[in-house]
Order: structure tokens, then C-alpha cells, then sequence
């Protein structure tokens, strides 16, 4: 009812939809495609040559494991700050609430070259971690640093919100019916959080699949070690090898579609838990 | 502790019940984790941006910031941002405008590919601009019969800083139109509004705030985005590169204290960012939040 009286009622429903649609067909749909257009006038074999050549495998193998790794530590440490943030006062909590959104608004090749001054071996910090052998610039444990800090902020802001919703009550009443403390965050607090803590693991664990920026000035770069799937892409293309370039980008591209499926289950999920507490 | 109280009403809730209350080791251990993380991966990279940017003194500091090619990309950055985000903010609020006044079917799939390039890699945002309009590409060869660059182009840059930026205030407006519901402009039009009268005097002055909170966003995407650009933009200095483009060139040539200079820039970009980000989150929290305050007094 309502639907059909402010269809009628409101105007420009053709005229912005019809836009919306036009804008984005010319600007994301129909150069995204072209991705597969291309990959199309490729034999199978041709396609099956690039995607699993030893030096794309290795990539896939360090952004992946990279990324999930980044992402189990941000899930780990953003929930603890989500934590803080909501249930402790200190003194600066505004102003951490704030930087937190830090890696949202940094741009990425700043936050690379910053990295690479800290870790690098005459670093700030590298420097005192080259005596005991440990090297964290120029590895793939510095893809890891990069992939840490662009994720941060999609665990605690996917988190933060659901657990200031939570109402103390439900933890009075866990703690009024004999459980410790230990128990009722265990078996009261994390299930009801449980939703928003895998979307935000996985959002950060999307966005790091991804990532050029920051990982590129501490990786070192080296094929078969440290050199990411993006990365072979734009190697490719200075090589104006079009067609590999291309072949790995829709791979890519495929796994992005299937993450961000698979998000949209997790925010559906996530939805449904927050109504029925509410 | 009363200061304390006003000041962070929310965590006083369960700081003062002893069943939401931590152990005190359990609480200054998770306050270390948290905090010593923090410094760590967010204000360490952050003061070496500015410690190393004047590590050689305010002179070259000054000197890697007004130098002619470091003017041209700051003026290369700030044209692409001056033609993308206004793009965006029409589209933006079209969007919202189309999927929240209105039923109709497939809107969750819309919704959906308006997300879409933000899962995309950047680096793959620039490579489909190449598929389309480099030598290669779809228009290559058309495009060169006119004379027209595009790719390696200021053009190939603009249209990358488009897709990048692409869903940040629409993803903004969508829920919060979709929230405010349209009885208030069904309102202005019973009372004799035009459409135009009705968006410009009842719509845009119930999301301003949250068009700001999008647009600010999607300037520091921008500005500061290097992956896409970097593709597209065949690296030609005082010609081709933004800002972020300048700050690695610098650094793969060794020029530290310059990368860094430029980089500061940017730095102080995503700081102001976050400052305007915070009031707006503070100026709409004390608006639409009137009703938690009674309650939080109360404890």
C-alpha cells in the first residue's frame, strides 16, 4: 500500500533510478566486464597456463595465507579494543576511538613507506631486531605488518556497535543464575557477538586480498617469496602482457565476487541475531 | 570519578555492575593488549610520517613541498578529487534517492553492485580502464584516430579515482534516507511543493550531515588512492602523477626526506578527515540520541 502511494506521490523515480542505473553501467559495470570479455578470447589452455603458472600459485599461496593470518590477529586484537572502547573508561579513550578509522583515511603508499621506515633493518624498530636475526621488512612477515594495520578497523567498527547494544542485563542475569564471570562472556557475550566479529574478519580478510599499496614498499617483492597477486598483475602489464594480466585478474575478480557473497550471508546473519535480542 | 561519569556515560553502565565488571588484573591486562596494539600499528607510522618528513629541517621539508613536480601532483591530485567526488555526490544521492523512496524489484541487487567496487583490487580497478580505452583495448584504436588519450592520461586517472570512490556516499545516504522514510516530503508535496522544492528544503537539510560524512570520506579516497592510479597513469613526472604516485617515486629514488614531506601532507589530510568525522559522529549522536541519556543518569 504504502509503496504504491509514495510511487505515485514522490517524484523522479524514473529519472533516478534511470541515472543510477546509467552511472553505474558506464563507470563500474561495463569496464568490469571487460575483464572477462578478454579472458573469453583466451583458449582454456592459454587461460589455464597464466592462472597456474608456479610464480602465480606462489602468490596466491603469500596473499591468501597473508591475508588470513592478518585477518585472525586483527579478529583477535580488534575485539579486544572493541572491548575497551565500550566496556572501560581511560583516559585519551576519545581520541583512540577516533585513530582508530586511521588506516580508513591514511593513504596507503604512506602507510607503506612509514611501515618500511619502522621495520627496515636501520628502522626504528628494526634496528633492534636485527641483532636477534629477526627480519620483518622485505618478508613476507612484512606483508603481514601492512595487512594488520589496513584491516584494523573493519573488526572494532563491526564489532564495537553490537557490543554496546548488548544490555548488562543479560550478563546480571547469567551471573544471578551462578555463572562466572568467565562463563557468562563466553557463553553469553561472545555468541551474541559472534555474527559482527566473522563479518568484520572477513571484510578485513576481503580487503587484504586486495591490497597493493601498503604491502608493496616492505614486501620486497621477490618472486616465488614475497611478490603478492596484484602485483603479477601490474608486472604483467608493464610487459604489455595484456592477456596474463588479465587471466589473474579474473581469477581474482572470481574470488572477490564469492568473498563478497559470502559477507552479504554473514551481514544477513548478523541482522537476524541483533532482532531477535532486541 | 564523577568527571569520569559525564564524560563516558556508556562504559559507566558496566564499570559500576559487578556481574559486567572485570577482574581488575583481567582489566588493566586488556587495556595493556589493546593500547600497546594500538601504539603500535596506529600512532607509531603515523609520528614517523612527520619525524622523518623533518628529520633535514623545515628548509627541505619546504623545498620537497614546493618544488615543481611535487606542485604539479599536488594540483593533479586535487583536480581529480574536484571532478570525482562531485560526480559521486550525484550519483550518490540519486541512488539513495532511488532505493529508499521506493519499492521495486531487484533493489538488493543494485544495492549490491554499488558495493561492488570496494571488494574490487585496485589494481584491477585501473586494469579494466586499460581494457577499455588503452592502445589495446576496446575504443584503443578509435580513440587514437581523434588524437585522444585516455590511459597514461589525466582522463585514465580521473575515471580510476571514480571507480575507487564510487560507493562512499551512496552507502551513506542509503540508510539513512531509508530510515527517515518520505512521509515528511509526501508532506511538503500535499502542501503544494515541486519535487525540486521538496529534495532542496525538507530532504537535504535532513541528511546533510550524513552527505558530509560521505563526501569528506570519499575525498581522502581521492586523494590519497595509489594502486588504481598507479596503473593508469604511466608515471610521467609533472604530467601523470598525483600525489601518492610522487611520494613513491621519491622513495624508490632514495629521496626519503622529500617521500616523506609529501607524504606528511597526505597524513595531515586522513588526521583532518578523522577530526571532521568525529564531530559529525558527535553532532548526529547528540541529535538522535536524545532518548539514552535519561536512562545513563540514572546509574
Amino acid at each position: 500500500m504504502t509503496a504504491t502511494a509514495s510511487r505515485r506521490v514522490l517524484p523522479g523515480f524514473g529519472l533516478t533510478l534511470g541515472f543510477t542505473i546509467l552511472y553505474l553501467s558506464l563507470v563500474v559495470l561495463i569496464p568490469l566486464s571487460a575483464v572477462f570479455l578478454k579472458t573469453a578470447t583466451l583458449s582454456p589452455e592459454q587461460i589455464w597456463n597464466q592462472i597456474s603458472a608456479p610464480r602465480a600459485v606462489a602468490s596466491y599461496r603469500l596473499t591468501f595465507g597473508a591475508s588470513l593470518l592478518a585477518a585472525m590477529v586483527n579478529a583477535v586484537f580488534g575485539l579486544i579494543l572493541a572491548w575497551i572502547l565500550v566496556r572501560y573508561s581511560f583516559p585519551g579513550k576519545k581520541l583512540v576511538d577516533a585513530l582508530i578509522d586511521l588506516p580508513f583515511a591514511l593513504p596507503t603508499a604512506v602507510a607503506g613507506i612509514a611501515l618500511a621506515a619502522i621495520y627496515a633493518k636501520n628502522g626504528w624498530i628494526g634496528q633492534f631486531l636485527e641483532p636477534l636475526g629477526i627480519r620483518i621488512a622485505f618478508t613476507p612477515a612484512g606483508i603481514l605488518v601492512a595487512l594488520i594495520f589496513i584491516g584494523l578497523p573493519f573488526v572494532v567498527r563491526t564489532v564495537q556497535p553490537v557490543l554496546q547494544d548488548l544490555d548488562a542485563e543479560f550478563e546480571e542475569a547469567a551471573a544471578s543464575l551462578g555463572a562466572t564471570r568467565w562463563q557468562s562472556v563466553t557463553r553469553v557475550v561472545l555468541p551474541a557477538i559472534l555474527p559482527a566479529l566473522t563479518t568484520g574478519f572477513a571484510l578485513a580478510f576481503a580487503r587484504a586480498v586486495g591490497e597493493y599499496g601498503s604491502v608493496i614498499f616492505i614486501a620486497g617483492n621477490m618472486p616465488l617469496v614475497s611478490e603478492i597477486t596484484p602485483l603479477i598483475i601490474i608486472t604483467k602489464l608493464e610487459q604489455y602482457d595484456y592477456a596474463g594480466a588479465t587471466a589473474i585478474a579474473a581469477v581474482m575478480l572470481l574470488i572477490s565476487f564469492a568473498l563478497l557473497l559470502v559477507i552479504n550471508l554473514l551481514q544477513a546473519w548478523s541482522a537476524r541475531r541483533g532482532r531477535r535480542e532486541a | 570519578m564523577a568527571g569520569a561519569t559525564s564524560t563516558f556515560p556508556a562504559s559507566h553502565r558496566f564499570e559500576t555492575r559487578s556481574a559486567t565488571r572485570d577482574h581488575g588484573l583481567v582489566r588493566a591486562l586488556l587495556l595493556a593488549l589493546g593500547l600497546g596494539f594500538f601504539a603500535l600499528f596506529l600512532i607509531l607510522p603515523l609520528v614517523v610520517v612527520f619525524a622523518e618528513a623533518l628529520r633535514k629541517g623545515w628548509e627541505t621539508y619546504w623545498a620537497a613541498l614546493t618544488e615543481p613536480d611535487a606542485l604539479s601532483a599536488i594540483r593533479l591530485t586535487l583536480l581529480a578529487a574536484a571532478i570525482a567526488v562531485p560526480l559521486n555526490l550525484v550519483f550518490g544521492v540519486s541512488a539513495a534517492w532511488a532505493i529508499a523512496k521506493y519499492q521495486f524489484r531487484g533493489k538488493a541487487l543494485l544495492t549490491t553492485l554499488i558495493d561492488l567496487p570496494f571488494s574490487v583490487s585496485p589494481v584491477i580497478a585501473g586494469l579494466i580502464y586499460v581494457l577499455v580505452f588503452g592502445a589495446q583495448g576496446w575504443f584503443g584504436p578509435l580513440l587514437e584516430g581523434y588524437d585522444v588519450r585516455i590511459i597514461f592520461a589525466v582522463p585514465g586517472i580521473v575515471l580510476a579515482t571514480i571507480f575507487v570512490t564510487f560507493p562512499f556516499i551512496a552507502r551513506e545516504l542509503i540508510p539513512l534516507m531509508e530510515a527517515q522514510g518520505s512521509e515528511e516530503e509526501e508532506a511538503a508535496l500535499v502542501l503544494g511543493a515541486s519535487g525540486f522544492q521538496t529534495f532542496w528544503r525538507v530532504t537535504l537539510p535532513n541528511i546533510k550531515w550524513g552527505l558530509l560524512y560521505g563526501v569528506i570520506l570519499c575525498n581522502a579516497r581521492a586523494m590519497g588512492e595509489f594502486g588504481a592510479v598507479s596503473v593508469v597513469s604511466g608515471h610521467i613526472r609533472g604530467m601523470t602523477n598525483t600525489m601518492p604516485l610522487h611520494v613513491e617515486i621519491l622513495y624508490n629514488e632514495y629521496q626519503f626526506a622529500a617521500a616523506f614531506a609529501v607524504a606528511s601532507l597526505l597524513a595531515l589530510l586522513a588526521l583532518f578527515t578523522l577530526a571532521v568525522k568525529s564531530f559529525i559522529e558527535w553532532k548526529s549522536a547528540q541529535k538522535s540520541d536524545p532518548g539514552i541519556r535519561p536512562e545513563e543518569s540514572l546509574t
